[in-house]
This record gives structure tokens, sequence and C-alpha cells, in this order.
């Protein structure tokens, strides 16, 4: 058995809203895995099934092979989940917090976990302060902290970055990628894409409740073959000859969009012959964030909107 | 185990970190109907034969406080994790929903024993209450309070605000407990009064509880048992329910 989370043809509405619409999806064992998409997709309410928040209208999710419904004891064993929301209780300090959660689980003795835990998302100065007190930021960590209790071999994240400080971020990255080394399967979802691009193996994208673009990162950014070039002219008129190869034109610079690199010669052919001076150029990498946007930009007409929206 | 007693523990250190509220403020409410009433009243009423008013009235009071107490307890537990969406950490654990029904149960029942326990203790110290039976009183007390933790768990997962909550107590609980016969035996009601009050669980509570102190009630303390059982068992077995279908919880 090679896979953590497998999804089949999941369903969900809320009243005429279609939150999914037949989700398919295989996260492997040890895969670093990102679900992206813009706000509504759907992300959560999908990481929602998976945990057992939220009950799908058909389709089935096992995590682990355990499934989420028959086998729900099993599976959400096996299941870390820090939500989106920032919640907390506000009758506890960080360590009962923990080891309540850690209880929940049927752990006894985890106080050795809990307190390395405790260290590795710095919360030691926070640790037997009242949940109330703490900062939005402190909040999420103990979120994190929470989901990881009980070392779960699948440990999902719904937007873990969210209002979170730059120092925080890179730690929390450190310590998640650690455990995906230790064996840990992650799945996150985020709204920075370079964050996915830095630490993921693949991704999945999701719009309007259905799935428009699997892959590896390499794949995807490979699809956008060719590359963009930024330049600054002077006199800041793009020659005729290049007009065709026009994607944008902002803040004085010209953009433009071009098939491969040999094509630059030509573009630098076509400055001299109309005697326009190069001021600045710079030559742009596709990077994820630009096929995201290609992606959600162009199967709009490809997919059927969802009901009633 | 391991699970429901954390929750359990989790659901008790919850109440006793606010003790002054849960447990004080009830004993101290409880007293003041006590005085008040037994001062209007005492010579106007005499329930049973040689019995004083305040001293038929004492145990009626502490069942009324353990029942309300054991009821806000779940329910307010509840609906606090609801609105503030903590209570995401019990939905994501592999807690079953038996373990989560039993925890809530019993940290309602021990809320309601140690409110009761706090109003009996004060209210010995002041009247001479006698004792007929210590084992009927913890019958009904433990009985009477899972109950009204059962009724608590359904209405906290039923309401979706704070108010909707007020709202189940004060057209529900409320007046239920109030026409129950704590401040009167049924016998002096008019015969339909006393009809309906037949088919209010809370009159059994009330009257088996009695029953413990002065050997003397409306109906005999078995018949009054085992409805308060039958009572308890139906309203587990709709909180049960509830519970595994994820009604208003799991969306
Ligand atoms: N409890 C709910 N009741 C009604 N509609 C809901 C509920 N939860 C989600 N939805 C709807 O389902 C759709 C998907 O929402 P979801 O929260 O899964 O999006 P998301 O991809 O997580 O977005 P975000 O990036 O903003 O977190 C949205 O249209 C949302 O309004
Ligand atoms: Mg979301």
């Amino acid at each position: 058995m090679t896979i953590a989370i497998e999804v089949r043809q999941l369903r969900k509405h809320f009243g005429s809203v279609r939150a999914l619409g037949g989700i398919d999806l295989d996260i492997r064992k040890g895969e670093f895995f990102a679900l992206l998409g813009p706000n509504g997709a759907g992300k959560t309410t999908l990481i929602n099934i998976i945990a057992g928040l939220a009950l799908a209208d058909s389709g089935s999710v096992r995590v682990m092979g355990y499934d989420v419904r028959s086998d729900y004891r099993e599976a959400r064993r096996t299941l870390g989940v820090v939500p989106q929301e920032l919640v907390f209780d506000p009758f506890f300090t960080v360590r009962e917090t923990l080891t309540i959660q850690s209880g929940y689980y049927g752990l006894k003795n985890n106080a050795g976990w809990i307190e390395e835990i405790i260290h590795n998302l710095d919360l030691d100065d926070k640790a037997d302060a009242n949940m109330r007190s703490l900062s939005g930021g402190m909040k999420r960590r103990v979120l994190v902290a929470q989901a990881l209790v009980h070392k779960p071999p699948v440990i999902v994240l719904d937007e873990p970055t969210a209002g979170v400080d730059v120092e925080l971020r890179q730690g929390l990255w450190r310590f998640i990628k650690q455990l995906n080394g230790n064996g840990h399967t992650i799945v996150l979802t985020t709204h920075y894409l370079d964050e996915a691009e830095a630490l993921c193996s693949r991704v999945a994208m999701l719009k309007q409740g259905n799935i428009v673009a699997l892959d590896s990162i390499k794949n995807l950014t490979n699809t956008l073959s060719g590359c963009m070039v930024r330049l600054r002219l002077t006199p800041d008129i793009l020659p005729a000859p290049l007009q065709p190869l026009a994607d944008n034109h902002e803040d004085g610079c010209h953009f433009l969009a071009l098939e491969d690199y040999a094509q630059l010669e030509n573009v630098l052919a076509a400055l001299r012959a109309a005697r326009t001076q190069v001021v600045e150029m710079q030559v742009l990498q596709p990077d994820l964030e630009e096929v995201f946007m290609k992606i959600m930009n162009t199967n709009q007409a490809l997919e059927p909107p969802a009901t009633a929206r | 185990m391991t699970g429901f007693l954390t929750l359990l523990y989790k659901e008790l250190l919850r109440f006793w970190k606010v003790g002054f509220q849960t447990v004080f403020a009830p004993v101290v409410s409880t007293l003041l109907y006590l005085m008040i009433f037994s001062h209007v009243l005492e010579d106007h009423v005499q329930a049973y034969p040689g019995v004083p008013y305040t001293v038929f009235l004492a145990p009626g009071l502490v069942m009324m406080a353990m029942l309300q107490n054991a009821f806000a307890n779940s329910s307010s537990s509840l609906i606090q994790s609801k609105v503030s969406g903590n209570l995401v950490f019990i939905l994501l654990s592999p807690l079953s929903y038996t373990d989560i029904f039993l925890a809530y149960v019993l940290a309602s029942v021990i809320r309601g024993l140690a409110v009761g326990l706090g109003v009996y203790g004060v209210t010995v110290a002041f009247f001479d209450i006698p004792v007929h039976s210590p084992l009927w009183i913890l019958a009904f007390a433990l009985m009477g309070s899972a109950f009204l933790g059962s009724l608590g768990i359904i209405a906290g997962i039923w309401a979706e605000k704070f108010d909707q909550l007020a709202a189940f107590q004060n057209f529900v609980i409320l007046p239920l407990t109030f026409l129950s016969g704590v401040f009167y035996t049924i016998k002096s009601l008019p015969a339909f009064w006393q009809g309906l009050s037949h088919l209010n669980p809370f009159f059994y509570m009330i009257d088996g509880f009695r029953y413990g102190f002065f050997k003397a009630s409306d109906v005999s303390p078995f018949l009054s048992l085992g409805i308060v059982a039958a009572a308890f068992l139906a309203v587990s077995w709709l909180t049960l329910r509830m519970l595994r279908s994820g009604y208003k919880i799991r969306h």
C-alpha cells in the first residue's frame, strides 16, 4: 500500500453551492503535496471531509487505507490536521491544551514528545500561558502543535502560514520538512505559491470544486515553455515587428512573451533596426504563480460553472 | 479509555476553573429561594403533615439546583465549543461518539452532585432535614443529573447561538422544573394539573428524591425511579443518534 490519502468521486454541496464536484485524488505516502486554488475553490471542504469534520454527499475517502466513515477511529488516529480557522480553548494553557489533545488520542505518557514540539515551534516561553493571552501567530503555532501530538503519519495543514511572521514560517517549514524526511506525508494549502514551489513535490490545483491540474511542479512549469522578457526602452515605443509578442505594458516596461530563448536574438535585432535603445532588460523564468494564473484563467470556459453562481 | 477519561478531565477542569460561577453561584441562589419562599409561605403551607414547609422545600431545591446545573454543564460547554470553533479538537480525535456521550454526561453528573452537595451542606447548617434513605437520594440524584446532562448535550448540539440555548432553557427546562412540584406537592393541585404533572419526568425526580428524605411521596419511589430511568434511556438513545450522525456538528 503506497497511498496515504485516496479520494474517489467526492462530491459535496452546501445547499445550492457546489463545493466539490467529483474529486479523484491519490496522495502517495511520503509526499509533500500542495492543494492550491483561489478562495472558495473547495480546499478546506476537501480537507474537512478527509478529517471527518464534514460529510460528503457521495464518494469515498481513505486515509492510510482506513475509510473515514466506517473506520473513522483508525483514520483519525493516522491523521493530524491544522485547521484554517484560528480556534482555541480559552480555559486552558498551552501545555494543558497539548496534554489534553494527546489524551484524546489515547496517549498517556507523552510529555517528552510534547516538550519537543513546544521547543521546535518556539513556544517554550508561552508553555504555561493561557491560550487567551497568546498573539494570533502564537495561537497558530499551538494549532500546529496540536495536530502533531500523536505523531500522525499523515499531516494536513490548511494555510498554516497565514498571519505568521517570517521567522516562524521558516522554522515551521524546517520542522515540517524534517517530519517529511522522517517519512510523514505532508499535505498543505497556501496562497503563497513560492512557498508551495519551494517545498512541494506535487500540487493539485482546484477551481470551483474540481481539480484542474495535478502534476509535479517541474512538469507544470515546463508546460509553460518559453520565457518572458521585460524591457525598458528609449524611446518608450515597441517597434512594429515586435508588437505580436507584446504581452503587457506597465510601469514603462514592455513584457514580451517568447517561445524560447533563441527568439531573444530576433528581438534584439528588431530593436537595433528600429534604433531603439535598451535601458533595462530582464528575462523572467516561468514560475508556479504564472502557471497558476494561466490555468485559472484558461479553464474558465472548460468547466461548467458551479450552480447558482 | 484514556480518551474518555481525558475528555471527562477536560470537562471537569473547565467548570472547576470557573467554580465561582458554576458551583458557588448556584448554591447562593438556591439558598435565596429557600429563604424567601420559607419566609413567605412557612405559616401558610403544609405539604406533609408534621413537616415544616422549609424542611419540605429543601430537598426539592437541592434537586432543582442539581438538575439545572447538570443541564447547564453539558449544554454550555458544547455551545461554547461550537461557537468558538474549538469543538474541532474533539471532532478530529478518534474519540468514539459513546466516549463523547459518556464524558459529557458524567461531567454533568459530577457538576450536579457538587452543586447539590453544596446546597445540601449549607441547608443542613440552618435547618433540621431528616434523611430516611441515602440510597434513594443517591439513586435519584444520579439518574436525574444524568438525564439532564444528556438533555444538555441535545440542546447544545441543536442550538446554533447562545440565545437559542437560552430559549431551550427558558421554554423547556425552566417550566418543567417549576411545574414539577418543587414548591408544593401536586396533591394540592386541581385534577387537570395533577394529571399534567404526571407526564412531567421532572416530577418523578423530585418526588422520588424527596422520598429519600421524608419516606413520604406522591407516587411510589419504585415507579418514579423506573420512569426516570426510562426517560434517561430514551434521551440517551436520541443523544447517541445525534452524535453518531454528526447532526449539526459535522457538516
Ligand atoms: N459550512 C458551509 N456552509 C455553506 N457553504 C459553505 C460551507 N463551507 C464552505 N462553503 C462553500 O463551499 C465553497 C468552498 O469553500 P472552501 O472553504 O472549501 O474554500 P477554500 O478553497 O478553502 O477557500 P479559502 O482559500 O478561502 O480558504 C465556497 O463557495 C464556500 O462558500
Ligand atoms: Mg480554506
